[in-house]
């Protein structure tokens, strides 16, 4: 195979030698030459029963409409969570049951789920395996087998997970944060079988995942298609990518310290616990710090941020383009940013432990790396509204999605400035402002992502449309109701509210937030209902939806291209497809349509002015 | 192109909100000041860029919506463009960062004045100690911890014996007078928290960390846990009164010094009897 290689390469030269107009030794050039693949066709594993074919299922497709849904199942309990934690918080009382153990469990709950079980999950775990193989001309992940065990790794971690609802003493109630000592000592809910239950858990979640990570990074690396180049990939497999790589980073961070807290609970070693008196006695602990666990913590919490941003990223840009009709602006310098803000993400953690008791001459250095990740996060933002300018926008469902997400994430990214310069984040951290600030940027904004990929892809998925009159409809109530919750937050934590307050008693400057409280809870309420809009919309849609077509967007990228849609297992047939281009060519002056997909070659564009790629 | 119009009051609506809001900081009380500024600043440049931002989002909807028949621009970069905005955003973010670290540094560097004042955790509940006349806390071990010495003092350590003991969550301090707070914890994480200060820091068992204000207006203040503690986290409550130099020293001088409490302890024990407490108060 190799020596096919080499004899091609002294005869025909490649695409985009030849686009330049070189020949190599005379020999007149192909235009539409693309170096032959490296390594065979894949073989695949045909599953016959229902249960090789849907349950243990190897193809990367199923698996990744198996992590949406498990992880959507999940996301619905965090958003319950959510209004039970609401409807005390505006109307303190009116939930009888509503213990503040009840309380500090849900929180913990809600938190939990929605960072690793529901965002992580499903950007990763769903759109990961569902798209990664198709956009980069797979014709399924490398390791299907793997893959199939990190979804049922997932599976059961999240079976733990919600186990520890059932066992005695209730699922942990320690924050989302888990930090010890509290989370392992009495006084803390769920402080035995809970804690130890959520640590289970995520060590099953960290192992399943790692499985699932090396098969992403490893299609990404191995099995792209011929022609299909690392700078030709679209933007959504980038940011999966490199998210990827670094929850490959992160995660031991925290596979390491859930394992230590388990030891200190279990056989009282003192990992993180330094002496402690407990009701006047002291305890067979000592000699640990409570900080070492904040900085492994944190070292995984922040990537674990980009872990859910990067991919929002990707698809997002990749979502505006094609619906503006228009190539995403500055490609280079978008790659480029996702793997900066990825690289940086590492030494940002401490940023969240400004007040934390550390060395106060951190603060100078973390400030400073902090906002230094300001600037490539400002330029993907600058791209995105460049890439709107002078484009042909379709105001559809997904660009209203699009256009949510960057209001929500500009807001929530110049919050994000507040609380990364140290002096500006003493009075405000640990204050609802900073409940503001990462609902905003890691909840909403990646939400706004999740739900326009939802009404992109699910033609894709489902070979049919989802309603636009729905989908409107359920963007309007989620982007003002979602809006209308968290922006006035804010200014709660400006009066001085701490965050994880099971209620406010009648301090002066709080009991002045009671109208906003109110209001708050009923938006949450509001906008919680509403994504039963999408739910509605899908099981109607599945059956009763205007047939999708082939590329019913008219996009560029690889996944539209398959021969069938909805894609078979193995993706594309006979023949693997061949890449001559990146996927923007939107609106190629001189071509006849306003797209040209991938898998065009030069020949049948002659005489465009595309760009090199 | 209501699309457009949406999004213009939700920009709008945010702006104006800004301005009118009745919910804002809660009136300062501390040397701090220039923590409100940096954040005041911090406003008016991210709010201008979010504004900015928006703005130019929705000129686009409004401008390029879908036509039948138009063709988007195809330019895949602008190099210049890009240069220009990736130094005015590194402009921008270090006319933020620099006030920043600067505050930064007077936050860590405590003034020689400032009166030490330890701050004692535990669920849930907060107790105070001040030096005495040395002007020194004597040293302290949570296995010393117990009904006589209720903040651990180390018995040989001279410092801790004319030590104030405040067995109460009401701290009372001098007016602009800096002090020096000294969180420790005797069981988890904890802060102690003052709206009005600005300032805050987690108590950390284990380890004793610290921070400093300026009181600068008389009053009565709450103290808020701001570090989840456990279920009793929203309930951790204490009060400061910021007195002026006149009334500071005569409360002052009614607490009771470790000393004095051992005194009193020895007392009980050689007499055997309580009735004794009535002497002691003279
Ligand atoms: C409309 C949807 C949502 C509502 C109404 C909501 C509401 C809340 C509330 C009331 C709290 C507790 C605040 C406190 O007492 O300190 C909370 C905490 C939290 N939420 Fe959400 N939330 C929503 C969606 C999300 C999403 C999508 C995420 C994903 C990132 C998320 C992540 C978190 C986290 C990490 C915490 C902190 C938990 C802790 O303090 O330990 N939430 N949320
Ligand atoms: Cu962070
Ligand atoms: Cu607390």
């Amino acid at each position: 195979m190799s020596e096919d290689f080499n004899d091609n390469k002294t005869i025909q030269a490649q695409s985009s030698e030849t686009i330049s107009g070189e020949g190599v030794r005379g020999v007149a050039p192909d235009k539409d030459y693309v170096r032959p693949a490296e390594v065979a066709d894949q073989d695949l594993y045909h599953g016959h029963s229902f249960i090789t074919k849907w349950i243990f299922c190897q193809d990367a497709k199923v698996i990744g409409v198996q992590y949406f849904l498990l992880a959507t199942f999940t996301g619905i309990i965090g958003l319950i969570l959510s209004w039970l934690m609401r409807l005390q918080l505006g109307f303190p009382g009116a939930a009888g049951f509503m213990t503040a153990e009840h309380y500090y469990q849900f929180v913990t709950m809600h938190g939990m789920i929605m960072v690793v079980y529901f965002l992580t999950a499903l950007f990763l775990g769903g759109f990961g395996n569902y798209l990664i193989p198709l956009m980069v001309g797979a014709r399924d992940m490398v390791f299907p087998y793997v893959n199939m065990v990190s979804f049922w790794m997932f599976f059961v971690a999240v079976g733990v997970l919600l186990a520890s609802f059932f066992v005695p003493g209730g699922p942990t109630g320690s924050g989302w944060t888990l930090y010890p000592p509290q989370a392992i000592l009495e006084g803390t809910p769920g402080s035995g079988m809970g804690i130890i239950l959520m640590c289970v858990s995520l060590i099953l979640f960290v192992a399943g995942f790692t499985m699932g990570g090396l098969n992403y990074l490893i299609t990404v690396l191995q099995a792209r298609t011929r022609g299909m180049t690392l700078m030709r990939m679209p933007l959504t497999v980038w940011g999966i990518f490199t998210a990827t790589v670094l929850a490959m980073l992160a995660f031991p961070a925290l596979l390491v310290s859930a394992l230590m807290m388990t030891l200190d609970k279990v056989l009282a070693t003192s990992f993180f616990m330094p002496t402690i008196l407990k009701a006047g006695e002291v305890l067979e602990y000592g000699g640990g710090t409570p900080i070492l666990f904040q900085h492994l913590f944190w070292f995984f919490g922040h990537p674990e941020v980009y872990i859910v941003a990067l991919p929002a990223f990707g698809i997002v840009s990749d979502l505006i383009s094609v619906h503006s009709r228009k190539n995403i602006f500055g490609y280079r310098m978008m790659v480029w940013a996702i793997v900066i803000i990825g690289a940086l993400s590492f030494f940002v953690w401490a940023h969240h432990m400004y007040v934390s008791g550390m060395h106060p001459w951190f603060g100078f250095f973390f400030a400073t790396t902090t906002l230094i990740i300001a600037v490539p996060t400002a330029m993907k933002v600058y791209n995105w509204i460049l890439t709107l300018w002078k484009g042909n926008i379709r105001l559809n469902t997904v660009m209203l999605w699009c256009l949510g997400f960057i209001v929500t994430f500009v807001n929530g990214g110049i919050t994000g400035i507040f609380l990364g310069n140290v002096t500006v984040d003493v009075p405000l951290s640990d204050t609802y402002f900073v409940v503001a600030h990462f609902h905003m940027v890691m909840g909403i904004a990646p939400l706004m992502v999740i739900m326009g990929a939802v009404y992109h892809w699910f033609p894709l998925v489902a070979g049919r449309m989802l309603s636009e009159k729905l989908g409107k409809l359920h963007f309007w109530i989620t982007f003002l109701g979602a809006y209308s919750i968290y922006f006035p937050m804010h200014y709660l934590g400006f009066i001085g509210v701490p965050r994880r307050y099971f209620e406010m008693y009648n301090s002066p400057y709080i009991t002045s937030a009671v109208g906003v409280n109110e209001f708050i809870s009923m938006a949450a309420f509001l906008v919680g209902a509403a994504q039963f809009i999408l739910i509605y919309n899908i099981i109607v849609s599945l059956r009763m939806g205007k047939p999708a077509g082939k590329n019913p967007w008219q996009a560029n990228s690889l996944e539209w291209l398959t021969p069938t849609v909805p894609p078979e297992h193995g993706n594309w047939g006979d023949k693997l497809p061949v890449i001559h281009r990146w996927p923007y060519d939107y609106s190629v002056p001189g071509a006849k349509d306003d797209f040209i997909p991938q898998t065009t070659p030069p020949s049948e564009v002659a005489g465009t002015e595309v760009e090199k790629t | 192109m209501h699309v457009g119009f949406i999004f213009l009051a939700v920009i709008v609506g945010s702006v104006l909100f800004h301005i009118f809001t009745p919910w804002y900081w809660t009136d300062i009380a501390s040397n701090w000041g220039s923590m409100d500024d940096t954040i005041t600043l911090t406003f008016w440049v991210g709010g201008g860029v979010f504004v900015a931002v928006c703005l130019f989002m929705v000129y686009c909807i409004f401008k390029f919506s879908y036509k039948e028949g138009r063709k988007a621009e195809y330019k895949p970069e602008d190099k210049k463009l890009e240069r220009i905005l990736t130094w005015a955003t590194t402009l921008g973010v270090a006319a933020l960062l620099a006030p920043g670290l600067i505050v930064w540094n007077q936050y860590i560097n405590v003034p020689k004045n400032a009166i030490d004042i330890d701050v004692m955790a535990w669920q849930w509940g907060w107790q105070y100690r001040l030096p005495g006349e040395d002007g020194k806390l004597g040293s302290t071990k949570v296995e010393n911890i117990n009904d006589n010495n209720p903040f651990g003092i180390i018995l040989e350590d001279i410092n801790g014996k004319d030590d104030v003991l405040i067995q109460s969550d009401v701290l009372h301090l001098k007016n602009n007078r800096p002090v020096k707070i000294l969180l420790r914890s005797v069981d988890v994480l904890h802060n102690w928290y003052v709206p009005q200060f600005r300032a805050k820091m987690d108590a950390v068992p284990g380890t004793i960390t610290y921070y400093w204000f300026e009181p600068n207006k008389v009053g009565e203040y709450e103290v808020l846990c701001a570090e989840y503690c456990g279920v009793g986290h929203y309930g951790m409550r204490g009060r400061v009164f910021v007195k002026s130099e006149q009334d500071y020293e005569k409360w002052y001088q009614e607490q009771e010094t470790f000393s004095d409490l051992v005194a009193k302890q020895e007392e009980i024990e050689f007499s055997g009897t309580k009735l004794v407490k009535n002497n002691l108060n003279d």
